[in-house]
């Protein structure tokens, strides 16, 4: 498809927009994040400013939380923020959503949901569509995976007992021949960079970022498996 | 004062004045273990005082530290705001589910009175009844939640970023209500025989909140809260990193600052150097994979980083060991101390790790 000029107009000035929301989203100002993406709207497709903006913006702003120069908080807000604007960029049944795989994200046992509405806003802000199950016991889960067809399941933990219950999770999954992958994270996985293998994961995300990243990778596995087939 | 003849509480009292003390002081953060000790479930073994001044004494004796670690745990707090705690068997109790659902929760809160919830009750009851049984020599360590950190159980901690950033009128009056509780807890563990509060406050850590934000939140409210707590006050990150806000930190109030495994020590002992005593920072998770040879290498690091000058205690980073370390690593940890912590330190200069 040939771009139109309105295109070139915006990839010029692409970079400079990606820093600006980038700042906008630091500093926590979702009308300053609102208004730039409302101003580069008229130009381009949706789609196009959710891939060439506000992912890579929220990319630099996980970066900065990896070297230690962002705070948690501004992960958190800027996922946030960019979740509200692409839900309007692209209603949640909007068919240009990536519905596959199917994703299902929740917490294992205790009551810490920052680091799982961390990436489900993430995910979300990317044009995934995960199912929010909040906090589920051991039992619950399997239950649901297997009703709900579920493709991967993302685990959130602060704790490191909720974080060893994934192992015995693995075992019942494996049990009932369901074939979900388990991507963790949280703090136990920061601490302990074997605790993931230990636990049985099929991976492991530092950050939301890494969530993105595993679950576009497991997708790309699922297409050329499909396609071999 | 002969330096060998010093008692736990005159080392950790010279070391925090940063001079070098007879031995670097050691404060294992053991909790739940007192459980474990006495055969009892994690559940019942906080169900009653005797049975937390009973294996805290005996845990002293074991592991050879140097303070009592009198407190339950931290949702304890959050039962007398009407939160029930869960518990489990192979882990710390949990808050259970937030008590401000929503935003208009906050104007109809109010601090819980100490008196009225047995079981901060039963927690004052622990106190005295271990000061009554270590005397003077041993200190014995009280916990608060910072009024900051405390919306983490009380809201969950998604909610209260939104209210830090959106709402700040009503992040003033929680953080009121917050202070008057605080306070009271703390002054009332103190009045019951705690020597100092750890005033634990992960929400102001440069992991959770910019510096630029902590000036505006978490600091005025730790300056206020510590200036109203009649007794010597350390501040814990709970493994949250600091460094950016050491500085800052220092001029809270505290004394001593409890600092995280991903922060490179010695950089922390250096901008801490006699105006915090640093405390840590033993990888609790990474603990349960340690080998002996292991917990030897990683207390004479620590002990190489932080140790010379004095103003250092070693423990653990999160100030909670996890249930599921084993205790024979506890052990080595406690014997290297008393091997490698030995004042002067020469061994340090001698192994070229000065």
């Amino acid at each position: 498809m040939e771009r139109g000029s309105e295109d070139w107009v915006f990839m010029a000035g692409q970079q400079n927009l990606v820093e600006l929301f980038e700042q906008a989203l630091l500093a926590v100002d979702s009308l300053e994040a609102e208004r730039l993406l409302t101003a580069a709207s008229h130009a381009v497709l949706p789609m196009q400013l959710i891939d060439e903006v506000i992912a890579p913006a929220l990319e630099r702003v996980g970066e900065k939380w990896e070297r230690g120069t962002a705070a948690l908080s501004q992960v958190y807000m800027s996922g946030r923020i960019c979740e509200r604007l692409v839900d309007k960029l692209l209603p949640p049944e909007s068919p240009v959503r990536t519905l596959r795989p199917k994703l299902a994200i929740v917490v294992l046992e205790d009551f810490h949901f920052l680091g799982k509405n961390l990436v489900k806003s993430a995910l979300r802000a990317s044009g995934f569509d995960p199912l929010d199950w909040g906090h589920a016991t051991l039992e619950e889960l399997v239950n649901r995976v297997r009703t709900e067809a579920i493709e991967v399941l993302l685990i959130s933990t602060l704790m490191l007992p909720s974080a060893l219950k994934i192992k015995e999770l693995r075992a019942k999954l494996d049990a009932a021949g369901l074939a979900v992958k388990l991507v963790v994270g949280g703090a136990p996985f920061r601490f302990d960079p074997q605790l993931w293998r230990e636990v049985g994961a099929d991976a492991c995300g530092q950050n939301a970022l890494e969530a993105i990243e595993i679950v576009r990778g497991l997708l790309k596995t699922a297409e050329n498996g499909k396609a071999q087939a | 004062m002969s330096a060998a003849a010093m008692t736990s509480l005159e080392r950790l009292q010279t070391t925090m004045g940063h001079q070098e003390p007879d031995r670097v002081p050691f404060v294992i953060s053991v909790t739940m273990q007192g459980a474990r000790e006495l055969g009892l479930s994690i559940q019942e073994y906080y169900s009653k005082a005797e049975n937390i001044v009973e294996a805290q004494l005996r845990m002293f004796r074991k592991y050879r530290h140097d303070a009592l670690n009198p407190t339950f745990y931290g949702a304890l707090e959050m039962e007398a705001w009407g939160s029930p705690t869960s518990f489990r068997d192979d882990g710390p109790p949990n808050a259970g589910p937030p008590i401000v659902n929503h935003f208009d929760d906050i104007a109809k809160l109010v601090p819980p009175e100490i008196g009225a919830s047995p079981r901060l009750q039963e927690a004052l009851k622990a106190i005295r009844l271990m000061k009554s049984k270590a005397g003077d020599t041993i200190p014995l360590l009280g916990v608060v939640v910072s009024p900051f950190s405390a919306p983490i159980m009380q809201l969950g901690f998604d909610l209260y970023l939104q209210l830090l950033f959106e709402r700040p009128e009503l992040f003033a009056r929680l953080m009121a209500v917050n202070e008057e509780f605080c306070v009271a807890w703390a002054n009332a563990q103190l009045a019951a025989g705690a020597t100092a509060i750890a005033y634990v406050d992960p929400a102001s850590s440069s992991t959770i909140i910019t510096r630029e934000m902590y000036l505006k939140t978490g600091w005025p409210v730790a300056k206020r809260t510590i200036a109203r707590i009649h007794g010597g006050v350390a501040t814990h990150f709970a493994s949250g990193n600091c460094l950016p806000i050491l500085g800052d930190v220092a001029e809270t109030g505290t004394v001593a600052v409890g600092v995280s495994a991903l922060e490179d020590l010695a950089t922390i002992k250096a901008a801490c150097r006699g105006r915090l005593t640093v405390m840590g920072n033993l990888n609790g998770i990474a603990m349960r994979h340690w080998t002996p040879a292991q917990a030897v290498a990683e207390v004479k690091t620590a002990i190489a980083k932080a140790g010379p000058g004095g103003g250092y205690v070693l423990s653990d980073n999160h100030g909670e060991i996890p249930w599921q370390v084993p205790d024979e690593i506890l052990l080595t940890i406690a014997d290297a101390v008393h091997t490698w912590g030995r004042y002067p330190l020469d061994w340090i200069r001698q192994e070229g790790l000065a």
